[in-house]
């Protein structure tokens, strides 16, 4: 992998890889839901959608098939730290693809009747998740975990302030963060190094740089005891999400925390773009034992994202249909404070740590995912981190597990939220927090 | 030559040039069982894809579900092996081994280190030849299904499709029916019924067992051959799967949930089989109409100039039966009678003046030029192979589909068209906070 730094600050990292005739491009942004203030929740992924909607030189009746002709596929995703696009095609639509991000760095054209129809399409995206308990819980406990830091608020926005934002508000935002010296330019695939270097530059070398985008500096204070919520609502299932703060992906915590998770939920790997494709195996973990294996849960996941500043370590658990959330709490909480208590087994290290070696290569199934995995570690710190993860991983020992294990699973660090369904038909009532 | 031909061609061989074919080696053992393997080299990896002809089709009567319990239970225990030994054989390995049930096939996939691959591959074998079923893991299992009925009941995207696809595909058809089954039949269910399942739909006849990665061929395949090669059992008998209805009226239902915030249409035809000559159109023209780009003219439509839903698409499921063409959207109460006037519009349009050639030589060149993206991982590959020998499409299938999509013209989209879709005869499904 070779990379570069252009003189507008455009950070380059190119990686070949000859397996298949393709090349994946990300292009990724400083920039996520917590770069946002009160009342602008959400622009960042609302500026997401806006830079799909036609560039000054690539008219808005062209943007569709701009990249399918190649027979190839295009998304972008926003959340918390980060904002990202990517294309993957053919090898021969190279160009196109740098074509495309370049345009999108600097030309996006944010038409007001763009901006007031992308509204009720991001509402509607906003109602879908609505509709899934578990995530509304997830939105919910998040937002309570979180008194100060901006990571609280949910990366789609809350809904009255989609409501009320503006195409101006809009504009601002992708102006001030849509700079070469705010990005990291990927491209993995089937490429010269050199060439694609060249073709880059061509590209992105006459974009001027912005000014250093300013940022909100707020730092979560210390929790110092448990929170708790209740969504009561009407539907069928029970779930359990219980969210501790947890280490940044810096800290020397979060390798050991990595471990953790792999033993008490099984391992999921680094990738966040493909690990939710594939569960993680689970079934001789501590958790599923505890709650799936003996009848009072039907699935548990745990989640440890790597992240710019302390995020959450969260566990979910959907009960079994007739099972009481608190019985189920008790059985999670029970386990966890007997790893606090005993820390990890040898043995467990062991099989964590073969784990987690086998998903790093699964996750590099693909250019697209390699390239996913580059661009998100230099987003949110250095690729570094990502390169060095089997070394960090195989120098972990059974105390840093113990450490972490104490740190994190406090009783005073921990949010505990239920959603307790109410009988359909009954009407809804509001959370208790 | 039409234009849309001619762009085509310039695709295709640029396709076929730059791949080179799969070229996957085929064997057939004396219990024919069928092997397919392929040896490729971009991880040190390997994935396992075994699919048993035994489907939600092969359900008894009266009994929907069972095939699904069973797939919930069968690696849980072997006649060698306690369900705690086989979780930490996989875990061990960092393996997830993911079981589905489709219509028609029984699969167990994962994915492997190469150097676990000879262990692995015996161990799944075992799973699906000599399963133990504890009578413990099935009630554990039971208490997991009917909480995800329940989820699903909960679910106005799960419940707008079931109900839609009870209606294209009434009067007990293996199609219309959940596949996850009804709370009571999963209670109902016994161990001595499973293995009778087992027993009567599971034999070496039934199995394509393919492996895609990191080993050699020859080598894959003499792995596979000593693991299965000892199974003998009777070539079960063959599921006849009823005539589907023809739908001559057009049908709207209404599923009110009224704890949700947004509502979900399912509206959807019965269309063809996957051997039918005419699927390439199919495909096709459900590509032009709800797949490219952002959902194709829907998307057009319903998404982007009238900014009224965050998804709208369409899916074909061209199966053994005429399988389903699907449209489905989220979209907010207010909007539901809009966007399936909408979606009216667009059947319509689409019945009358079929695509445009720029549309249909747009969808073309995405099919085509995606194969190569589409065949890039081990996992893909093996889906991908085990969907040509399920249907007979041969061994050079992903060389033959440029030509398949490039031979397609404008008529014979049309006529698709014409031959499933028709708004006086759609069948309609709306669920969520709408009465």
């Amino acid at each position: 992998m070779r990379s570069t730094t252009f003189d507008n600050g455009l950070k380059v990292l190119i990686q070949e890889e000859h397996t298949a005739p393709l090349a994946s491009v990300w292009c990724w942004y400083k920039v996520g839901s917590k770069d946002e203030r009160p009342g602008l929740t959400g622009i960042s992924h609302w500026c997401e959608h806006m830079n799909f909607k036609g560039t000054a030189n690539i008219p808005r009746d062209q943007v569709k098939g701009i990249i399918e002709q190649y027979g190839g596929t295009w998304n972008g995703y926003t959340w918390i730290d980060q904002t990202t696009y990517l294309e993957t095609a053919t090898r021969d639509a190279l160009d196109r693809m740098l074509f495309i991000e370049s345009e999108r760095m600097a030309s996006c054209l944010y038409h007001p009747d763009d901006c007031e129809s992308e509204r009720t399409v991001i509402i509607s995206e906003l109602q879908g998740g609505e509709n899934d308990p578990d995530q509304l819980l997830d939105q919910e406990l998040t937002a309570t975990a979180f008194k100060a830091h901006t990571y609280g608020h949910p990366t789609i926005g809350w809904l009255p302030d989609l409501q009320t934002m503006t195409r101006d508000d809009l504009y601002g935002y992708y102006r001030r963060y849509y700079v070469p010296n705010n990005a990291t330019l990927v491209i993995v695939g089937d490429v010269e190094t050199d060439e694609a270097l060249r073709r880059v530059n061509h590209y992105f070398g006459g974009i001027q740089p912005g000014t250093t985008p300013s940022r909100i500096v707020t730092l979560e204070p210390e929790q110092t005891g448990e929170r708790r919520l209740t969504i009561r609502k009407e539907g069928t299932t029970a779930y359990l999400k219980v969210g501790f703060h947890a280490p940044s992906v810096t800290d020397p915590g979060f390798f050991p925390m990595l471990i953790l998770d792999a033993v008490l939920t099984g391992a999921k790997g680094l990738n966040l773009w493909s690990s939710f494709r594939v569960p993680p195996p689970q079934r001789s973990t501590r958790l599923y034992r505890a709650l799936v294996e003996r009848g009072l849960a039907s699935s548990v996941t745990g989640a440890l994202v790597p992240t710019a500043q302390p995020f959450l370590y969260s566990v979910s658990v959907t009960a079994t249909d007739g099972v009481a959330l608190g019985s189920v709490e008790s059985e999670l909480i029970a386990a966890l404070d007997r790893v606090c208590r005993d820390g990890i087994t040898d043995a467990e290290l062991t099989k964590a740590k073969a784990q987690l070696r086998a998903r790093l290569v699964f996750d590099s199934d693909s250019v697209t995912n390699i390239a996913h995995q580059l661009g998100y570690f230099e987003t949110i710190a250095s690729v570094d981190i990502f390169t060095a993860a089997p070394s960090r991983i195989a120098a972990v020992t059974l105390e840093d597990v113990a450490a972490v294990a104490r740190r994190v699973f406090s009783s005073s660090n921990r949010t505990v939220g239920w959603f307790d369904p109410l009988p359909l038909g009954s009407g809804s009532t509001k959370s208790d927090v | 030559m039409s234009p849309d031909h001619r762009a085509s061609d310039v695709v295709l061989r640029t396709s076929a040039a730059a791949r080179g074919g799969l070229n996957p080696a085929r064997t057939v053992l004396d219990n024919r069982a069928v092997l397919l393997t392929k040896a490729t080299h971009t991880t040190p990896a390997v994935t396992v894809n075994l699919a048993i002809r035994a489907g939600s089709i092969a359900d008894p009567t009266g009994l929907p579900g069972m095939t699904w319990l069973l797939s919930r239970a069968i690696d849980r225990g072997t006649v060698t092996r306690a369900a705690a030994h086989i979780a930490e054989e996989l875990d061990g390995r960092g393996i997830t081994l993911t079981i589905t049930v489709t219509r028609h096939l029984f699969s167990l996939v994962c994915t492997c280190l190469a150097d676990d691959f000879e262990p692995v591959l015996a161990l799944l074998g075992e799973i699906l030849m000599s399963p133990s079923l504890p009578d413990e893991e099935i009630a554990t299992r039971k208490g997991e299904v009917i909480t995800a009925i329940r989820q699903d009941e909960d679910s106005p995207a799960v419940r707008a499709t079931e109900a839609l696809m009870a209606l294209l595909y009434p009067a007990g058809h293996p199609y219309g029916r959940r596949t996850k089954g009804s709370i009571d039949v999963v209670e109902r269910l016994t161990r001595a019924q499973l293995l009778q399942l087992h027993a009567d739909r599971f034999a070496p006849s039934e199995l394509t067992a393919v492996v895609v990665g990191d080993v050699e061929t020859a080598r894959a395949a003499d792995v596979a051959a000593r693991v299965f090669d000892g199974w003998r059992k009777p070539v079960p008998a063959p599921i006849a799967l009823p005539p589907v209805a023809l739908v001559n009226e057009r049908r709207r239902v209404v599923i009110p949930m009224m704890n949700k915030a947004q509502a979900d249409i399912a509206y959807g035809f019965t269309t063809v089989t996957r051997r039918d000559p005419a699927y390439y159109a199919f495909w096709l023209m459900n590509n032009a109409f709800g797949q490219y780009a952002i959902g194709g003219r829907l998307g057009d439509s319903i998404r982007e100039r009238q900014g009224m839903a965050y998804y709208v698409s369409s899916s074909l499921d061209a199966n053994v039966a005429p399988g389903p063409l699907v449209i489905r959207a989220g979209i907010s109460p207010a909007n539901v009678d809009r966007a399936v006037a909408s979606i009216d519009e667009e059947v319509g349009r689409l019945v009358r003046e079929g695509l445009t050639p720029k549309e249909l030589d747009e969808s073309r060149r995405y099919l085509i030029g995606s194969i190569p993206r589409a065949l890039e991982t081990n996992a893909a590959i093996a889906n991908f192979l085990q969907t040509a020998e399920f249907f007979g499409l041969g061994l050079d299938y992903d060389m033959r589909l440029p030509e398949l999509l490039g031979a397609v013209t404008l008529d014979e989209v049309t006529e698709a068209a014409r031959r499933a879709l028709d708004p006086d005869r759609a069948t309609v499904v709306i669920a969520g906070p709408y009465e």
